[in-house]
């Protein structure tokens, strides 16, 4: 049996009842990492050690958590006590957090074993991950193309069976763009459904951690996990998490779907529309209403979205200053340290996004700008709030086109509309998950995305396993990365 | 030409919460530098505030106590700058909508009470420090402590209706006793805990507009609060005799060359981008919340104040000297109480006590004489068991001696109230330096002709008509009587006795 085929529930399950040891899943996945990420390259920091230990560890235990010998990649701004957190970032590149993120702890407690740190865009910043400072990743499906971004390396990581499931963080996209881009599933939950707590921050308001794997069932499991309450996270939500593979499989609800209009989708990828179209038929084929929506307020969403957060990454990433940690360039006058360690410490993208917000909010603008984007978010929430008053989802193409080439994309501009169909759910913190809804006819994947009410996870899980089930794309998924070899060997 | 001085003063206030305010870390002063931080305090990638509800709860005591109004709804904000002792790079602090608003604050001016505006009042946190002295490689490096870092301080923004320097002190010595009242900051300037600045400007006496200000920093005592105030003030005014134009701009007061100094320009000035915190929702004070902290209120100053002239029929001075302290005025109404006294209570207290405090630098709370031992000592002056010489010079040193002591008694390590006060029991303390006031007139009848035969010639010369020695004699009697005697009552006697050696 090929361990690293396993799903993350299957293997779980395996390892709780004793039939296979945890230590022969990791060492598994250490030896197809050792085969593939020399070409895929989703990984900045493996812990093969820490993996094996913890493996060995949770093997001699009998009591075993609800994640025993589970697989699972962090991204690297997510802090690791005593593993290297990167953020992607040179001014980050040897910096070891003294403390682990909620969530990592969280996950460890059921038994979960880390296996890594992955590459990301720079803080976060991208949608390629092209923006590391260290090496780009490529997607398992075609080595030539991005794994999308910002979690690009951990979406690659799972899609090139690198991992069983993998930590992202999703600002206006991060999680469900990549999880469109490498054909796996990808949740961006509720703002405030996970807690932040050990999240590096990017955009306080908008950031949110999510998992990434195979199936919408692993993804249940997951926010199962990490979900939930923290009191050292004040925007984190006081509300009890439910066990969300309960009932996954029996959703009976006639509920009512909302799909985008002809509008909304002009200047997109014909093969993007084109599937979205069939999972329309498919959907009012299963017997749900479909409802045609237009969101206006969508044609702002994206500048308001590269207000508010470049605002909020300028005062976020002001620590990094080269004062108590992380990379500190010699000068003689403070004030000289302090632009020489930012020039050589930070990407050009992340401080693009710093001048924007500093711009933004700079006394005689911040009325233009932040103040005005904030409006424009409330309006944005609130278009949301009345369309999810007529319907119980919202369905539209996770990404406006499949995976792009490295390189491809030199306009900042042309990045950004990445986040078109998925900034509206970040600035109005309501859940999205993007599952698998076809493949391009250059046999790309491509992501549809599901959005629901704030903190109704439990039903969205449920109506995306039953398209997922429907959608059928499960059964190409595997031996993707033999595939993206093949290729590259040729 | 005259000027009026117009100053409004800004007040940061050191919270006394057990933690910080946002993180669990000890506030603890003077610890070793950097041991009393964490992942929040230090800003470390990833970490997050939580608000401390005890200094919220402060903060609501303040603005009850300055009659501001508070908003049940306020909001934290950033404030960004670069330092190397501000950890993320912004201070999180209160900007668009404060904890509380339009408060004010009452001072004396010349016998009559104003009222100063008090325009906002903000939680923010502290800054950590940064050592740019006493080590020995001080000359190329400056070490940071975090340990202050993330102090909770109450920042209290007056409007400029001060007018003097003298009104500046008195406001920040009113607001002090409120703060050491409230029990929310201990008002040391020293150390910190209380810190001042002052926007400062002059105008033409009876203009209405505002001249150009300049803001003054660094005014870390009373005393250079009000030395840099009437030296910024009078700088101004000379600057515009000799038509120069006042620029805006910071200054700081410099102590050893006693004169304030440019800082920053206007141009200079930060941009601090305030913004709204986004790792901190909307701070929610309910009214039940305010109904109850205002239960719990303490009498305020000037309450005490106005009670004690009512009360106890006591002079605005001494009133005001008494209620300087929350220590000081219990300990006065206990004594007052005891002793049935009010008006010795408080001599005692204005001279005996305060110079005690004063000559150890102590404060009111460890005074070590109990209320009861000073009311009882009192008591024996008012039943003329003693003299108030004997008693201000004799007993009451003693006492305060004697209530140092460690207990006797080995079975009760910690003396008890009814044992300190056993211990300096003011009669037993008269007995035993045998200071018991001769009550006993054939004693006081004995002493008088002794003091008479050993000292004919003034006798004689009283005799003759001159009556002015009778003060000579009667400071023998009382000499004679190691003051134990009452000169009310040796007057008479001694002067029966005289008149007894005229008729002869």
């Amino acid at each position: 049996m090929k361990y690293i085929e396993l799903g993350l529930r299957e293997a779980v399950d395996l390892v709780r009842n004793g039939q296979v040891k945890a230590t022969e899943i990791v060492e598994s996945y250490l030896s197809h990492i050792e085969a593939v990420d020399p070409e895929i390259k989703a990984y900045l920091t493996l812990a093969a050690e820490r993996a094996l230990s913890r493996a060995r560890e949770i093997d001699a235990r009998k009591d075993k958590g609800r994640l025993a010998g589970a697989v699972v990649a962090i991204k690297d701004n997510i802090v690791t006590r005593g593993l290297r957190t990167t953020c992607g970032s040179r001014i980050l590149q040897n910096f070891v957090p003294p403390y682990d993120a909620t969530v990592v702890e969280r996950l460890e407690a059921e038994d979960a074993i880390i296996i890594g740190k992955t590459n990301m865009d720079e803080f976060a910043m991208g949608s390629s991950t092209e923006n590391s400072a260290f090496f780009p990743t490529r997607n398992p499906w075609d080595l030539e193309r991005v794994p999308g971004g910002s979690s690009g390396g951990s979406a690659a990581a799972v899609a090139g069976l690198e991992a069983m499931a993998a930590l992202g963080s999703d600002t206006g996209g991060s999680v469900r763009q990549p999880a469109a881009f490498c054909g796996i599933v990808g949740l961006k939950p509720t703002y405030g459904r996970v807690s932040r707590y050990g999240l590096v921050a990017f955009a306080s308001s908008l950031d949110q951690i999510g998992p990434l794997a195979r199936s919408v069932e692993d993804c249940a499991l997951i926010t199962s996990v990490i979900a939930g309450f923290d009191r050292r996270d004040s925007t984190c939500a006081d509300r009890p998490v439910p066990d969300y593979l309960d009932g996954l499989d029996n959703f009976q609800e006639k509920v009512r779907v909302g799909f985008l209009g002809e509008n909304s989708l002009k200047g997109i990828n014909p093969e993007v529309a084109a599937s979205y179209l069939r999972v329309g038929e498919l959907v009012a084929g299963l017997g749900f209403e479909v409802v045609r929506m237009d969101f206006p307020s969508w044609e702002v969403a994206l500048p308001c979205y590269y207000i508010i957060a470049p605002s909020e990454a300028s005062s976020n990433l002001a620590r990094y200053d080269g004062v108590r940690y992380g990379l500190r360039a010699e000068a003689v006058e403070l004030a000289d340290m302090y632009v020489r360690t930012r020039t050589q410490g930070f990407g050009s993208e992340v401080k693009r996004r710093i001048l924007l917000g500093t711009f933004a909010l700079s006394s005689g603008y911040y009325d233009a700008y932040y103040a005005r984007a904030a409006r424009a978010r409330q309006a944005i929430t609130a278009e949301l709030q009345v369309a999810f008053r007529r319907v119980d989802f919202i369905l539209t193409p996770t990404t406006p086109e499949p995976a792009f080439k490295l390189g491809e994309k030199q306009d900042p501009i042309a990045m950004y509309l990445q986040d078109y169909f998925t900034v509206a759910a970040s600035l109005a913190g309501v859940p999205g998950i993007s599952i698998p809804c076809g493949l391009a006819r250059d046999g790309l994947p491509l992501g549809l995305q599901v959005l629901s009410e704030p903190f109704a996870e439990n039903r969205l899980f449920k109506f995306a396993f039953l398209l997922e089930n429907n959608i059928k794309f499960k059964n190409n998924m595997y031996g993707i990365n033999t595939r993206g070899r093949r290729k590259n060997e040729n | 030409m005259k000027y009026e001085t117009i100053i409004g003063l800004e007040i940061h206030a050191q919270l006394l919460t057990r933690t910080k305010l946002f993180c669990r870390c000890s506030t603890e002063f003077g610890r070793t530098p950097n041991t009393l931080t964490c992942p929040v305090c230090l800003g470390l990638p990833g970490s997050l505030p939580v608000i401390n509800r005890e200094a919220v709860r402060m903060a609501i005591k303040l603005a009850l106590a300055l009659e501001a109004r508070i908003n049940f709804k306020s909001i934290f904000s950033r404030k960004n700058y670069f330092y190397p002792d501000l950890p993320k790079g912004y201070q999180i602090t209160q900007y668009h909508l404060p904890v509380a608003e339009n408060g004010r604050l009452l001072i004396d001016v010349n016998g009559s009470r104003k009222a100063i505006g008090i325009e906002r009042i903000n939680l923010e946190e502290d800054a950590g420090k940064s050592l740019h002295e006493g080590f020995p490689d001080s000359a190329e490096k400056t070490y940071l402590d975090f340990n202050r870092c993330g102090v909770p301080l109450l920042e209290i923004v007056g409007r400029p209706d001060l007018r003097s320097p003298e009104e500046a002190v008195e406001f920040v010595q009113n607001l002090r006793t409120i703060l050491q009242y409230l029990e929310i900051c201990d008002g040391n300037m020293e150390e910190g805990s209380l810190r001042c600045d002052a926007n400062l400007s002059v105008r033409p006496a009876g203009s209405t507009e505002f001249g150009t200000k300049t803001e003054v920093k660094n005014l870390n005592s009373f005393r250079f609060l009000a030395r840099a105030l009437e030296y910024e003030a009078s700088r101004q005014v000379e600057a515009l005799e000799r038509g120069e134009k006042i620029i805006q701009e910071t200054r700081g007061w410099d102590a050893s060359a006693n004169r304030t100094v440019p800082q920053r320009s206007k141009e200079e000035a930060h941009d601090y981008r305030y913004f709204p915190e986004p790792d901190l929702p909307p701070l929610i004070i309910s009214e039940d919340w305010v109904r109850e902290v205002s239960a719990g209120l303490p009498e305020l100053p000037q309450a005490k104040i106005d009670r004690f002239i009512r009360d106890y029929q006591l002079p605005v001075y001494d009133a005001r000297i008494l209620t300087g302290s929350r220590a000081l005025a219990d300990y006065f109404e206990k004594v007052a109480g005891l002793s049935g006294s009010p008006k010795q209570a408080s001599n005692w207290i204005m001279r005996e006590v305060l110079q005690y405090l004063k000559e150890k630098n102590l404060s009111p709370e460890n005074f070590p004489l109990p209320a009861e031992s000073l009311a009882e000592l009192i008591k024996m002056v008012e039943n003329q068991e003693i003299t108030i010489t004997m008693a201000k010079e004799k007993v009451f040193p003693e006492m305060v001696r004697r209530s140092l002591e460690e207990p006797k008694s080995a079975e009760v390590p910690v003396p008890t109230l009814e044992l300190k006060v056993a211990a300096c029991d003011p009669r037993v303390i008269t007995e035993e330096l045998g200071l018991k006031k001769i009550g006993d007139e054939q004693a006081l009848q004995n002493i008088i002709e002794e003091v008479l035969e050993k000292n004919p010639g003034p006798v004689k010369q009283y005799l003759e008509g001159k009556v002015q020695v009778l003060g000579f004699l009667l400071g023998q009697v009382m000499k004679a009587s190691k003051g134990q005697a009452d000169p009310q009552r040796v007057q008479p006697l001694l002067r029966q006795a005289l008149d007894k050696l005229a008729k002869k």
